[in-house]
């Protein structure tokens, strides 16, 4: 009986049979965009990408404009000319400062990598629990403001800091080191610390995902600790670690505050002297033309580094 | 197996992690060339013992020796062992050559020599021409192939492998089994062989350990332990098994009978077994060791039992009889010779039948 009841509700006139059945309704819109996989996508980007037109592509196409221009008096000449490149290209003082920034920032980006890189390894392969509380205790000093962190540095290193007066009580030195403060190797310290959780996080993601019984295969075909870490975890941390490169060594270059606090005249870098331009100087057209030349050499700078990893990855197999 | 002629030779080995004790006491022998399988069901040990070998895991107490030398000082990559992982863990940075050829750095061999021996395990493993070929572009057979020339080109004395099949596909897994067998074949390596897959470990194995527990419940031959399982639980892991209460009746005669629940007296040389009088025991018989017929047949074993239910599978047919004497039905598969078995699915409940059996077939167990 119950299977006559179902035969006849699936023939019963409501239902009509197959052929017939009533259209699928979709509106014109939901059909292009089903079948456009390129339109889902910007569809998706767009709140970043309109951010990313407002914020940053506009802005810089000023800036662009701006360093083609140059200073008349209070006034800027809007006629578009190659002068400041000129200048920047002839004149040493840029070229020193630029190397010196870049040369900063580099050891400053190797010296936090390097420093970092052991402690994202202890995390993703010798902590079992509670990753997440180390995690954020490594973060921990970036809860506090940039500035208060130079600050911090300041004291720690200053004439009659922590490490002078510590070394002082002990004996072990006679005046203060003076090297310590205002100098490319405060720098270079501070900006190590204060950058160090962009290192650790990209690393500490990249090691984490590394399967480990592909260390197992490495340690089971003859490779002892050391040949297995450079054969198989380093290349395969590669991603996190030029990502670290790249999230530290681009906004460095550029930075003014730690050392218009810590640099002294040996320390200052490209940063200051672009910011000075802007402020107290007022020649925004050359400051636009330095900002210009510093993105240009960073970006030949992330090419070749990008090259040059790529190539020893290919080497170290 | 005598001790001395063992390349493997796991002495009372045990494995605790932290309270639980993965391994129990193990003791095997393995010798050289074999195609040794640690069978049992995920949890019981083997994948441990496996690991103990490759020195992943150090022992709790006991000492494996491999050609002689003890195991325990010597770290995973100085032993002279070789592991086929269980998802094959090929080095996604690496194209198939430099995958294949990543022990042999260790050897400073002349590059173009290298090249060589790397040529020849692709042509071993039936895959000339992939040595160009990136990680990511493999199959699941493709990876497997190429994880086992990895640890096959550094002539290991052992290979280890971890359920190396298990993530292929049926037809794959079981063309994959006989070049396996036919590669282990051609290179003598031994093998130790993890699997759940008591089929697999059937076909593939010269010996197999079945573990459970932690514990090595019988180390035979396929034939060894399928025929004559030491325990309930071996009889049952590998293939199915029928179980009758039975009780030994001596009268002084030189064969002892069996008096079994629903089966009546079956007669058992003494040879194979030694039980008193009046022993309990458990009498255990294959689903295939029945033969089925609707009449009475001419056997010496036979009893009238009545259909419960049946299933036609194409080469064979399985039915459930019920006999008197015994709640639960007995399971029998038939080969699919005659009309009767054929039209398994078509005879209707309650159909009385008969089953037949010879004495050798039966299998004396220990009650549980």
């Amino acid at each position: 009986m119950p299977e006559a009841l179902d035969r006849m509700t699936r023939f019963s006139p409501t239902h009509p049979p197959p052929g017939e059945m009533p259209r699928i309704k979709t509106g014109r819109i939901a059909t292009l965009l089903h079948r456009n996989e390129t339109l889902r996508g910007y569809l998706l980007m767009s709140p970043t990408l309109a951010i990313m037109t407002i914020g940053i592509i506009i802005p810089f196409i000023i800036l662009l404009v701006l360093s083609f221009w140059t200073r008349q008096g209070f006034e800027f000449d809007t006629t578009l000319t190659l002068t400041n490149y000129r200048r920047v290209a002839s004149e040493p003082i840029f070229g020193a400062l630029l190397a010196r920034s870049l040369w900063i920032s580099g050891v400053a980006t190797i010296t936090t990598v390097a420093l970092c890189y052991p402690m994202a390894y202890f995390v993703a392969f010798h902590v079992r629990r509670n990753k997440m509380m180390w995690l954020i205790l490594i973060t921990l000093p970036f809860w506090t403001s940039y500035l208060l962190r130079v600050f911090a540095w300041k004291v720690i290193l200053g004439y009659e800091g922590v490490i002078n007066s510590a070394l002082i009580s002990l004996g072990w030195i006679e005046a203060p080191l003076e090297f310590l403060l205002y100098s490319r190797e405060a720098v270079i310290i501070t900006l190590a610390h204060a950058w160090a959780a962009f290192a650790i996080l990209p690393l500490y993601v990249s090691l984490e995902k590394i399967d480990k019984s592909l260390l197992e295969a490495a340690t089971d075909l003859g490779d002892g600790p050391v040949a297995r870490f450079f054969r198989v975890t380093l290349p395969l941390s590669m991603p996190g670690v030029i990502a670290a490169c790249f999230l530290i060594f681009i906004p460095t270059t550029g930075d003014y505050i730690t050392p218009a606090l810590l640099g002294g005249p040996d320390g200052m870098m490209i940063g200051n002297f672009i910011q000075v331009q802007f402020g107290p100087v007022n020649n925004w057209p050359m400051g636009a033309t330095l900002s210009i030349v510093l993105m240009l050499w960073i970006c030949a700078i992330a090419l070749v580094f990008l090259f040059v990893t790529r190539k020893a990855q290919e080497r170290i197999a | 197996m005598t001790g001395s002629s063992a390349f493997i030779s796991v002495r009372s080995v045990s494995k605790a992690f932290g309270r639980f004790l993965a391994i129990d006491n193990v003791s095997m022998d393995i010798a050289q060339g074999e195609f040794f399988s640690l069978l049992g069901a995920s949890g019981c040990g083997k994948t441990t013992l496996l690991r103990m070998l490759a020195g992943f895991e150090s022992t709790t107490r006991g000492e494996i020796f491999i050609d002689g030398q003890p195991m325990s000082p010597v770290p995973p990559h100085h032993r002279p062992v070789n592991m086929v992982f269980q998802n094959y863990a090929i080095f996604p940075h690496l194209n198939v050559r430099d995958n294949i050829a990543y022990g042999l750095r260790k050897q400073r061999l002349p590059r173009a020599r290298r090249h060589e021996m790397v040529e020849e395990m692709l042509e071993l493993i039936k895959l000339p021409g992939f040595g160009t070929r990136k990680a990511n572009e493999l199959s699941g057979g493709q990876r497997q192939r190429i994880a086992l020339a990895r640890a096959l080109i550094l002539r290991p004395k052992v290979l280890l492998l971890d359920e190396p099949l298990g993530a292929l596909d049926k037809q794959l897994r079981e063309q994959m089994q006989l070049e396996l067998r036919a590669l282990q074949r051609k290179v003598g390596i031994t093998f130790v062989f993890v699997t759940h897959d008591q089929e697999e470990a059937l076909t593939l194995s010269d010996r197999i350990a079945v573990m459970q527990g932690g514990q090595v419940l019988q180390v035979d031959t396929p034939a060894g332990l399928y025929e004559s399982p030491n325990s309930r639980s071996v009889a049952s892991f590998i293939g199915n098994m029928n179980f009758f209460r039975g009780t030994v009746r001596r009268n002084g005669a030189a064969n002892a009978i069996i008096e079994t629940e629903g089966l009546g007296a079956i007669p058992v040389p003494d040879s194979r077994f030694a039980r008193p009088d009046g022993a309990a025991v458990q009498v255990a018989l294959r689903p295939e060791k029945f033969a089925i017929s609707p009449t009475k047949p001419d056997a010496v074993h036979a009893v009238q039992g009545r259909l419960a239910n049946s299933a036609y599978l194409g080469e064979r047919s399985h039915f459930y009889i019920t006999i008197e004497g015994r709640g639960e039905p007995i399971a029998v598969s038939a080969p699919n010779h005659n009309r009767f078995v054929a039209n398994a699915g078509s005879h209707a409940e309650d159909t009385p039948l008969w089953l037949s059996w010879s004495s050798d077939a039966i299998v004396v167990l220990d009650p549980e």
